[in-house]
């Protein structure tokens, strides 16, 4: 049972100067209880396609449909069993954590003194529960996060979105997130998280689909998605800039396919041929043409990887102004 | 019904949420009645002498009911700059994702915005009584012209619903708000009698809506309401005030909630 189907997605932002087309004929489907990561650099896409299946946004062309209930025609239906958690922390930040969830709680239709309960137990459950009376104004990064998304589960919902939850997280305040969703998804929940980390995609989800311009281009396990690039890779780290040029050279010989090149790092990225032994050529090869390496590895391919191969780009991990600015809402997403 | 009693309900939580806003932000209400409190020490001490009314009546009684109105006027302002602020924080994307009657986020708003403003009155009110601004009818009349001035927010709160909405970001609407709302103040009855003005300016100033609502509390209070020519706005002050209300709703209501549906597109 699908409890998510989007067939031929298109959602095109107009405005007097331009046209951008967001989705471009986007298929998806999550099946019920399972976790879906939706990988894309930012302008991808994945915010447009979470907001038009949680009925925010109406697509221009294509059709979805939520736990069987279509987002267009019948989305009361799905605000009752869905629940979102966007990349900004959209919780009210002049109220309290416990005033904020009764809110929510009380607009998912539950009777107030059901709300105050509900808000109590998500307070304990996200350790919010000593600051449940402070205003959130005065909440951590992480703490925000955290509220956001016990807001976005006030009404017990089946489905979840999750639209970047960690961006913006530090490293500490990541790893708590990452534990809080891999618990709910023990609960059985559908959940649809949209990243632009590829480790948090392979560490959260069951299926990944990749998405770029508005389409998805790829889509299977992290490990399918890892075969679909081929095997293992060799890392060499050149000693001096000014060996980049003959050390690909060099390389592309002995390897596979195209190199890629990280300029600032000086590293070299090249499949793979032979294992070990390929790995040994290598050397002897550098060593030939007198190139001083620093580094030099074998190792399995990253999503990143996946992602350099199918995109032809690498996935952009810094934010750019566009997906992080305030949501002017309809405006770009 | 039980969709009416959901959207009542939903209605009053929003309402309930704005409110709660309003001693945690104690700026903005402080600063909206310090603004008017220097309006009427800027007109009752600086400009009120070199305004003559008709007959040698008390300019303090006859700016108090200006004041009232050009406070609600001004209102406008508060209430758009809610419902960017709303929009750009992503609050108003959550409540659309959520199971709620879809009348409650502006309902709540306008209504919210209904209570503040009669807050902001009383302190108005008691201002005016210092500076020896009196209600000289009974208390009927006196509750009738609150009960004008707050269904003139409302009516106003529905256009700060559309503004806030159209210009999408805090900086625009605040810019945008008072280029329009200054000059429907001061274009009007509430500073200057508008035997004052040049002929072709008194009938825009006399039956521009804020000079009927003051005209239509001046004339329910007891307090100078002088007029350079008769006709509806001098004869008929609070019966042009109702029309207006019944007008602007028609007009804005509808509008503000195009807006907010048309935000899915």
């Amino acid at each position: 049972m699908n409890a998510i189907v989007a067939e031929g997605l298109v959602k095109i932002y107009r405005s007097r100067k331009n046209e951008v087309r967001a989705l471009d004929g986007l298929d998806l489907t999550v099946e019920e209880g399972t976790v879906l990561g939706l990988l894309g650099p930012n302008g991808a896409g994945k915010t447009t396609t979470v907001r038009i299946l949680t009925t925010l946004l109406r697509p221009d062309a294509g059709h979805a449909t939520v736990a069987g209930f279509d987002v267009v025609r019948q989305s009361q239906q799905i605000r009752r069993v869905i629940g979102l958690s966007g990349q900004y922390a959209a919780v009210d930040e002049n109220l309290t954590g416990r005033e904020n969830l009764w809110l929510f709680g009380r607009l998912y239709q539950l009777a107030s003194a059901e709300a105050r309960r509900r808000a109590d137990d998500l307070l304990e459950q996200f350790g919010l529960a000593d600051a449940a009376d402070r205003v959130v104004k005065t909440y951590s990064g992480g703490m925000r996060r955290r509220l956001d998304l016990a807001s976005a589960l006030t009404g017990r919902p089946r489905i979840l979105f999750l639209d970047e939850p960690t961006t913006g997280l530090d490293p500490r305040g990541r790893l708590g997130m990452w534990e809080v969703i891999r618990g709910l998804v023990r609960e059985g929940v559908t959940l649809l998280l949209t990243t632009q980390y590829l480790e948090e995609a392979d560490e959260l989800a069951h299926a990944i689909a990749v998405v770029d311009q508005g389409r998805i281009i790829a889509r299977g396990t992290a490990d399918e998605l890892k075969a679909q690039v081929g095997g293992e890779r060799i890392e060499v780290v050149v000693h001096s800039r000014d060996d980049i040029g003959r050390a690909v050279q060099v390389l592309s010989g002995a390897a596979g396919g195209g190199a890629a090149i990280d300029d600032h790092v000086r590293k070299i990225t090249v499949p793979a041929q032979g294992g070990a032994r390929g790995l040994a050529m290598v050397v002897r090869d550098l060593d030939e043409a007198q190139i001083t390496i620093d580094d030099i590895a074998l190792r399995r391919p990253t999503l990143d990887d996946v992602f350099l191969a199918l995109t032809g780009h690498a996935a952009e991990i810094a934010p750019t102004s566009d997906d992080h600015a305030p949501a002017i809402s309809g405006t770009k997403r | 019904m039980t969709d009416f009693r959901q959207a009542l309900d939903d209605g009053m939580v929003i309402a309930w949420r704005n409110l709660k806003r309003v001693p945690r932000i104690p700026e903005l209400a402080v600063f909206a009645i310090l603004q008017s409190i220097m309006f009427v020490l800027l007109f009752a001490f600086v400009f009120g002498g070199a305004i003559p009314l008709p007959g040698g009546a008390s300019y303090r009684e006859y700016l108090m009911p200006g004041i009232f109105a050009q406070t609600i006027v001004f209102a406008t302002a508060t209430t758009a700059i809610g419902m960017t602020d709303d929009l750009s924080k992503g609050i108003l994307d959550r409540f659309r994702s959520l199971p709620m009657a879809r009348s409650a986020v502006l309902s709540g708003r306008t209504i919210s915005d209904v209570v503040y403003n009669a807050g902001i009155l009383v302190v108005l009110m008691l201002s005016g009584l210092v500076v020896g601004w009196r209600v000289h009818t009974g208390v009927l009349e006196f509750f009738a012209g609150v009960a004008l001035l707050l269904l003139f927010a409302f009516v106003m709160a529905w256009i700060g619903v559309w503004l806030g909405l159209t210009l999408r970001t805090v900086e625009v609407t605040q810019q945008v708000s008072f280029t329009v709302l200054f000059p429907l103040t001061f274009l009007s009855n509430i500073f200057v009698p508008t035997q004052t003005l040049p002929w072709w300016l008194r009938p825009v100033a006399e039956w521009n809506p804020a000079s009927a609502l003051t005209a239509a509390t001046r004339h329910l209070w007891g307090n100078p309401n002088p007029f350079a020519a008769s006709g509806l706005p001098a004869e008929h002050p609070i019966e042009l005030t109702l029309i207006w209300v019944v007008v602007l709703l028609a007009i804005f209501a509808p509008l503000g909630v195009w807006r907010y549906r048309s935000m899915s597109r």
